[in-house]
């Protein structure tokens, strides 16, 4: 089980770091000095006692804004990797169990998805589909979707051919209880350990499209998008853009880290050679 | 060269036509998705029925989608890109010179990462679970999580804002003297590099870790050779094809990487021309650019097997 004692440093910090920005994202009215479009001080007003991070490009306190963008960033992506996750993994799953024209039909189409960069499948994409939330974590979700179904598919393939399985397919039991009581609870362990790979994917994929101004939309703000709002002012020196990308960096690094623990974790618990 | 490697090359680049076909399909579908009508999202709400009637005419709209896709593709190879609906310039005239600008920057960023990623990998493996490895694995999970503007506006404040070395906004222009280019892309270039650095030395440290545990590595080890002579002599040349392969999977990560460097240094490539008409829902363009950027990806993977197979013997003649 989990041995809270010996977590290594680095784990440690990615641990307390992720919770933080969860707790801020989850709080974020009762956090935020200020409301998220008010309107406060100076255009790119410096970093003082009353604004802790400065202003913004419109005089908006950012510290605020800093603090209702994690919930949109982390909200987003929470959902995009959710999203992913259940349609990647049930569709592998299935695809392992059934086999046959299935397995081959959507392996070749998730190969072909793939064929075309992530990034530029969505711009084409997004360039017809209306800019709501709803189409983003759509969008995210399933063109991410496809790295899941790789792996679960590969992950089950592996136990769909082990004893137990053989056992229920023989007992009489339907394709239903073989994916979610025979391989799901074996296939957790790897699939964890992705789902922090593709949260992270999931938080600089949305930071990017809303950088490139095709994600989350004003009054709405997200880090990718207050970036975009702040850039103009790197010119004069007046580091606001720096702080919201920052955040993205300090979140993807501390996911990170758990996920590499639990990874290592996990293939210590399977006899494997940790790190290798 | 024998004849079965050529038989295998002309295979893999037959499959690789192939998947590009399938891939315009799926561009020109990702297109056509919208439940309701393109002249319509384009346009917006607000739009007169006399303004739909004739974007719907422009577009080819009232014919059935396979016969626009047969059309599209026709014009794609005969080189007739279509026109851009928001400036009713020709595609393939726009698109020229900054296709020209996009391979120049990705080029420089590709001539300065690969050498320093085998070298940093190598070093990793030489000195491994030292602090040299500890080290550099540590920079390199640290910046697969950094953001692209991150690295890029980080550049641009100290190097472009506080120390004033190199220009902020890459602007070049037709018959620049090179020299002056070189300036202009050196803040992207070192971006670009700086985002797939990290990631190719951590699969190239992978790659040649993989060949150091084979059995003719202990061998090696056990007849007294020196740790550099084993990865020279007897690891590195076995690790040639995977290392070839992660540097051109890497070369495609430069393609996404290139959008947003692009869009963050103001430079005339490819990159921002798509985002610009993604914004401006400029379908045929997006379309177009879409296409060019798949098949420079699918034809990095060709290549990588293409060198996979040329490197290594045993692939050379399949059983």
């Amino acid at each position: 089980m989990l041995d809270l004692k010996h977590i290594p440093l680095g784990a440690a910090i990615g641990l307390i770091l992720t919770a933080l920005f969860l707790i801020t994202a989850i709080f974020a009215p009762l956090i935020a000095p200020y409301g998220l479009g008010e309107i406060v001080g100076d255009v790119w007003a410096p970093m003082s006692s009353q604004f802790l991070l400065g202003t913004d490009n419109l005089g908006r306190d950012l510290l605020s804004r800093m603090i209702y963008g994690a919930r949109t960033t982390i909200f987003i992506a929470v959902m995009a990797t959710a999203l992913s996750f259940s349609l990647g993994a049930i569709l592998g799953f299935t695809a392992a169990v059934v086999g046959g024209w299935l397995d081959t039909g959507m392996s070749r189409f998730v190969d072909l998805l793939m064929a075309i960069p992530t990034l530029i499948f969505a711009l084409v994409v997004l360039s017809v589909l209306p800019s709501t939330l709803l189409t983003l974590i759509l969008v995210m979700g399933i063109l991410d979707a496809t790295r899941v179904y790789r792996l679960s598919r590969a992950v089950a393939v592996d136990i769909n051919v082990m004893d137990f399985v053989e056992a229920a397919k023989l007992r009489g039991e339907g394709n239903g209880w073989i994916i979610f009581r025979e391989i799901l609870p074996n296939a957790l362990s790897p699939l964890i350990s992705e789902l922090g790979l593709r949260f992270i994917y999931a938080v600089l994929f949305l930071s990017a499209l809303s950088f490139l101004g095709l994600g989350v939309q004003p009054p709405d703000a997200d880090w990718g998008g207050m970036v975009k709002e702040n850039k103009d002012g790197i010119v004069f020196g007046i580091p606001a853009a720096l702080i919201p990308a920052a955040a993205i960096a300090a979140l993807a690094i501390s996911v990170n880290l758990v996920a590499d623990w639990v990874l290592n974790r996990t293939t210590d618990l399977k006899g494997g050679r940790g790190n290798g | 060269m024998s004849s079965p490697i050529l038989k295998l090359i002309a295979q893999r680049v037959a499959l690789g036509l192939l998947l590009l076909l399938a891939v315009s399909v799926l561009i020109f579908a990702g297109t056509q998705i919208l439940p309701g009508d393109v002249a319509q999202s384009i346009l917006g709400q607000s739009a007169t029925p006399q303004a739909l009637a004739n974007l719907r005419e422009e577009l080819g709209l009232n014919a059935p989608a396979y016969v626009r896709y047969f059309r599209w593709l026709g014009g794609v190879l005969t080189g007739d890109l279509g026109t851009a609906l928001s400036s009713r310039q020709d595609i393939a005239t726009a698109i020229g010179g900054r296709l020209w600008n996009t391979l120049f920057l990705a080029f420089w960023a590709a001539i300065v990462s690969i050498p320093l990623a085998i070298i940093l990998g190598l070093l990793a493996v030489r000195y491994r679970n030292g602090w040299i490895d500890k080290t550099i694995s540590g920079l390199a999970l640290a910046s697969t999580s950094l953001p692209e503007f991150f690295v890029g506006y980080l550049l641009v404040y100290f190097f472009a804002v506080k120390w004033q070395i190199f220009p902020g906004i890459s602007t070049v222009y037709d018959g620049m003297p090179f020299l002056e280019r070189m300036k202009a892309i050196a803040l992207p270039a070192t971006a670009l590099t700086l985002v797939v650095l990290a990631h190719m030395m951590r699969m190239t440290r992978a790659a040649i870790l993989n060949v150091m545990q084979s059995a003719y590595i202990e061998t090696a080890e056990l007849k007294g050779l020196s740790p550099f002579e084993i990865i020279r002599k007897h690891a590195f040349p076995n690790a040639i094809a995977p290392v070839i392969n992660v540097v051109m999977l890497n070369l495609a990560f430069l393609i996404v990487g290139v959008v947003v460097i692009e869009v963050i240094f103001v430079y005339p490539g490819m990159g921002q021309y798509l985002v610009d008409h993604v914004a401006k829902r400029d379908v045929p363009v997006v379309q177009a650019v879409g296409l060019i950027f798949a098949a420079v990806y699918i034809g990095l993977n060709i290549i990588a097997d293409i060198a996979a197979i040329v490197a290594n013997p045993r692939l050379r003649h399949p059983k």
